[in-house]
């Protein structure tokens, strides 16, 4: 009935997993609420985790990092006796240890890392009064660029800058002079492209 | 002189326990900058010196495993040094000990006194601390508990300061490097649950006899956990995200360690772990998709640190390659490879940073004329940069040829395909650093689209120099290290200088002794194929009677997973069998893998 060793015990554990899914659960080795439990906690963790505003993502952390110390418990086998040695009990009644140490030192990594995000969540707050994921500028700017060929950004940053009032040319494309990292452009530039043209 | 070295890596724990105990103390000495520096320093040159003589140990006397508090595996935990790890140890700690002086150099001249800097120095130890541990992990939960210290300082490091750019680089960060944590933890615990171990050498016996659905479930798992962390492509996006908000010497250490510690897990999955080639053509789906979406990206690039770290992510791509390929020679060409990526890696990231302190920018469109401002900065930014596209004398050519030579080895159309890819990267990763080159390098500053004033400033003060002194002008190399040139531009500390040089010089040593490293590698490789050394010398002496997988390995590459559980699972007495279609496709192979393959 129970198996003999740790092992033995966390295979039959899997396989049990899998017959109760096909509902012919034989041994009453897996605890289907904490199963139950551990799905929610992973499909709510992994909704949080996908929204934009950080507190949500720091609960949605928390929650699936608790779901994997369930499927690491469940992992573990059925309950049992506490793993302190005596000669008359024998080896499968002994609930298996390693699991346990597993998730203390998951717990911890995850108490670590909550502080540490809600200092970061915190920190963000106190700067932009934003509780949000917030885009990389550097990516909105490559996205926005139109081409890369050096001499043509050259000639359109030279000629769109503020320092050159009046050359500003009708056929010249409309998003260039609103382009972010341009805005002062040319500046050297602009004595030598006035005179030129 | 054999007992010795066994002796020094028996203490290999100290590999991780040194650096923390440094943290501490360096920590504890946070106001006093000059000792906390001394302590810094002096524990990372100590851990070296250790690890190289595990090298030379493991060079010697192959794979040898330590047993924390002596309780031996499967039960305890258990530290493995054979050669791949030995070297990664080595390479690594001496990345990280020349991003430290540098960054101990930039940190003296910025005074970093009572600022929320004076952490750095803890949090970096912690951080070799580890990768260190990472490396030597012999079981899958202390790998787990190596990934989560090292990460956890890469908070610290990423966020240093608190910055808005930090910040928001930062919580990306973190967000995707928990999750991939997350993955990792639960495919621990389902390798738990189905096997009762997760002691990596018991892992490599008790999962063949999973049955191949489940077995192929727990291998994707862990290889998607650690895709996150190497940045292989699906999974790569937060990396150029991130690190380049970070200071230079920080992000030169991440680019070099953090990615390849998850190459280094992917490796000893798919050796040691999952040996055999169910997935190797995902895998060269992956790595080709990684090498093109990477080069693409950094050609994209106007920043320098952006460009890098796109480059970073497409030359992942060649090691998933070389594991995908699944010969010894692509093997050991990964290995050197990684290796030579560390270095080349970090070298450029750590240039960029001195191009910044010196012309105000690292943005290509604001740069211009370096090469006359600093040739030295030109020399050091050259010879890493054609490393890294790999132009022919160098270590990335070298390591580029061993993936290649180990591709047509295999010779399937699908290698085909990745090996035009890989040629074709290798042409992109030359058009991004030569257009950095040219621009930044050659062309006149005021011919840049936005010149920085502070590069302007530095040019003519470099200009009055010259004409001041014509002497002089002949060689106008001194001007930039001089600290003389502080009010245009900071001064470059010659201590950042002699860093980064020492990088460079360590990368151009790998080509010249390129001969050793390939025979060391190439060893690594065969041990790692062969299994036997890793799992002997942690389960003991006959624990291993499977066969090596070396002939298993080419000889069906499409074979369906069942034939190839049939072929496994042969005695000794279907050897010949296994390896005859081996042997055709690697005709060319080293002489080792051939013994290792013939020798049963």
């Amino acid at each position: 009935m129970i198996p003999a060793t740790a092992s033995d015990a966390a295979q039959t554990g899997l396989s049990v997993t899998a017959s109760v899914a096909a509902g012919t659960g034989d041994t009453p080795s897996i605890n289907v609420l904490l199963l139950v439990v551990m799905g929610v906690f992973f499909a709510a963790g992994v909704y949080l985790l996908l929204e934009r505003s950080l507190t949500r993502v720091l609960l949605g952390v928390l929650l699936t990092a608790n779901g994997v110390n369930l499927l690491i418990v469940i992992a573990g086998g059925p309950a049992g006796l506490a793993p302190l040695y005596d000669e008359e009990i024998a080896a499968g009644d002994y609930a298996d240890p390693l699991p346990q140490a597993l998730i203390l030192t998951a717990i911890v990594i995850t108490f670590a890392i909550t502080a540490f995000m809600l200092a970061l969540i915190y920190r963000s707050w106190v700067i932009a009064r934003r509780d949000e994921v917030v885009d990389d500028p550097e990516d909105l700017r490559v996205a926005e660029q139109h081409h890369f060929d050096p001499e043509e950004d050259a000639v359109i940053a030279a000629e769109t800058t503020e320092f050159v009032p009046e050359t500003s040319d009708p056929e010249l494309p409309p998003t260039a002079g609103s382009r972010p990292g341009r805005a002062g452009g040319g500046r050297t530039s602009d004595p030598e492209r006035g005179d030129g043209s | 002189m054999n007992e010795v070295l066994e002796l020094i890596t028996s203490v290999a724990p100290l590999a991780v326990a040194l650096p923390i105990l440094g943290a501490a103390l360096a920590f504890v000495l946070r106001r006093r900058s000059r000792a906390q520096r001394t302590v810094t320093i002096g524990t990372l040159c100590l851990t070296l010196v250790l690890e190289t003589s595990m090298m030379v140990n493991a060079w010697r006397n192959g794979a040898q495993a330590v047993f924390l508090g002596d309780w031996h595996a499967p039960f305890g935990i258990t530290m493995v040094v054979d050669e791949f790890s030995s070297l990664m140890l080595v390479v690594s700690t001496a990345v990280s000990l020349a991003v430290l002086l540098y960054a101990t150099a930039q940190g003296m001249v910025d005074g970093d006194g009572d600022g929320p800097i004076s952490i750095f120095h803890p949090t970096y130890l912690i951080l070799v601390a580890g990768v260190s541990n990472a490396f030597l992990a012999g079981d899958l939960f202390n790998l787990y508990v190596g990934f989560e210290i090292l990460l956890t300082a890469s908070y610290v490091l990423l966020t240093l300061g608190g910055t808005a750019p930090r910040i928001r680089a930062g919580i990306t960060y973190v967000v995707v490097s928990v999750v991939s944590s997350i993955l990792f933890l639960i495919a621990i615990g389902l390798v738990y649950a189905a096997t009762g171990t997760v002691n990596m050498a018991d892992l490599g016996l008790k999962l063949e006899d999973l049955e191949p659905g489940l077995q192929m479930i727990l291998h994707l798992m862990l290889l998607v956990a650690f895709g996150i962390k190497a940045a292989v492509f699906p999974l790569s996006f937060w990396l150029p995200d991130s690190y380049p908000t970070a200071p230079a010497p920080v992000t030169a250490v991440f680019a070099g360690l953090l990615t390849k510690v998850g190459v280094y897990a992917m490796v000893r999955t798919e050796t040691l772990l999952f040996p055999g080639d169910r997935i190797n053509s995902l895998l060269m789906v992956v790595a080709l998709l990684t090498m093109l979406v990477g080069i693409l990206g950094a050609v994209a690039q106007q920043e320098i640190k952006r460009m890098l770290s796109f480059t970073l992510t497409s030359h992942i791509g060649y090691m998933v390659f070389g594991l995908a390929v699944g010969n010894v020679v692509a093997l050991g060409a990964t290995v050197y490879y990684v290796a030579h990526h560390i270095i080349v890696q970090t070298s450029l990231f750590l240039v960029t940073g001195l191009i910044e302190r010196r012309a105000g920018t690292s943005n290509v469109d604001r740069l211009g004329s370096l090469a006359k401002l600093s040739p030295v900065l030109a020399v050091l930014f050259f010879i890493p940069a054609m490393n890294l596209a790999g132009i022919p004398p160098f270590s990335g050519f070298l390591g580029k040829l061993g993936l290649m030579q180990g591709g047509i080895d295999l010779g399937t159309p699908l290698v085909w395909v990745l090996l035009t890819g890989a040629v074709l990267t290798s042409l992109l990763t030359l058009l991004a650093v030569a257009r950095v080159w040219n621009r930044a390098f050659w062309r006149k500053a005021s011919d840049a689209e936005d010149p920085e004033p502070v590069l302007l400033r530095s040019l003519a003060a470099v200009h009055a120099d010259a004409e001041a002194s014509v002497g002089a002008a002949a060689e106008p190399a001194g001007p930039t290290v001089r600290p003389a040139t502080a009010e245009h531009g900071r001064a470059v500390p010659r201590m950042m200088v002699g860093a980064t040089s020492g990088l460079v010089i360590l990368g151009v040593a790998l080509t010249v002794f390129a001969g050793p490293l390939f025979e060391f590698s190439d060893r690594a490789a065969t041990s790692m194929f062969e299994r036997k050394p890793y799992i002997e010398a942690v389960l003991g002496e006959g624990a291993y009677d499977g066969e090596p997988r070396v002939g298993v390995v080419e000889g069906n590459i499409d074979g369906e997973p069942e034939q190839e559980q049939e072929q496994e699972q042969e005695p000794s007495a279907g050897a010949g069998d296994v390896d005859a279609p081996g042997a055709d496709h690697r005709s060319g192979e080293s002489p080792a893998a051939q013994d290792a393959g013939g020798g049963r």
